[in-house]
């Protein structure tokens, strides 16, 4: 049997974008600060695998003010949850054929 | 494997994310003894009503002692489980331990409401039931953001509750089972599951 390493998700190879999809797949809208919490990471390097995610259009963006202070928060996409549904498979069928 | 790592990592964000995983068996234990002590002290006040001269209404006297099981029990289980998280190296107060606790008081808050109009209308029999159900109910809908125990620890009360509504008379019993011998159970199973290896970490 072929592997289905040709399906394999390339924007989800990384573990921190996993890692924010994982997240944002149980939850609502979550902001970075969250994001970084959860994922412990630093501003840079978390901003810009987001910016990936939200190339891919796997992630929405929402910018605004709370006591005057800029906060962002995510929310995964029809597109992204998709996506991420798929990866998993993949993930368990390269599992179960190497069992 | 790094496919089987990744499926782990997967998994503790996502209930990381969304559950509050620091509640403690050890606070439910306490709970259920402070439960089934409120129970004794109600049941021995009520054998002595015949006998006693009373000054006070004994609806008040056996408010006061739920209303002080309850928040003996509250306290314990905000202690425990702030304890708990300090030593997970989580926040206690955070967005899934909010979330938990706006989803258990809706049910919990509605309840006590409902319990306060039975006592102002003299439906005294019915309100131990009512306080089993909506506890278990509360439990039921908090459990989707803590251990998903407490799913069944919530239907067990529900179904205490519906019992206690027709075997009237029995309350206490059922009282003492469902916030006594529950509690203390449901502290154990957490305890043993899920805090054991905390402890010892």
């Amino acid at each position: 049997m072929e592997l289905p390493i040709n399906k394999f998700n390339k924007a989800f190879e990384n573990r921190i974008r996993l890692g924010v999809m994982s997240i944002l797949m149980v939850n609502d809208w979550v902001d970075f600060s969250t994001l970084k919490e959860m994922l412990e990471l630093t501003d840079g390097n978390l901003a810009s695998h987001i910016k990936a995610l939200e190339v891919e259009q796997y992630i929405e963006v929402n910018k605004r003010f709370i006591n005057k202070k800029p906060n962002t928060s995510y929310r995964a996409t029809f597109l992204g949850r998709n996506a991420f549904k798929e990866h998993l498979n993949v993930l368990e069928n390269i599992i179960k054929q190497n069992e | 494997m790094a496919e089987i790592e990744d499926l782990k990592e997967i998994r503790n964000l996502m209930e990381k994310s969304s559950r509050f995983l620091s509640l403690s068996g050890l606070s439910g234990i306490i709970a259920g003894i402070t439960a089934l002590l409120g129970a004794a002290y109600a049941w021995w006040f009520i054998s002595q009503l015949g006998m006693m001269t009373i000054f006070v209404n004994p609806i008040i006297v056996l408010f006061a002692d739920a209303l002080i099981v309850f928040v003996i029990a509250l306290f314990a289980g905000i202690f425990f489980s702030w304890r708990k998280a300090v030593k997970q190296g989580v926040q206690f107060w955070c967005k899934t331990s909010k979330r938990l606790l706006i989803n258990f008081l809706i049910p919990l808050v509605s309840g006590g409401i409902f319990c306060l109009f039975l006592i102002y209308h003299g439906y005294y029999l019915m309100i131990i039931p009512a306080t089993l159900i909506f506890y278990g109910l509360a439990l039921v809908n908090a459990s989707k953001f803590t251990y998903a125990d407490t799913y069944y620890f919530g239907l067990s009360e529900i179904i205490l509750g519906l019992l206690a509504s027709f075997f009237n008379g029995y309350g206490i019993w059922f009282w003492g089972i469902g916030f006594g011998v529950l509690h203390i159970l449901y502290g154990i199973v957490i305890y043993f599951k899920y805090d054991y290896g905390v402890t010892n970490k």
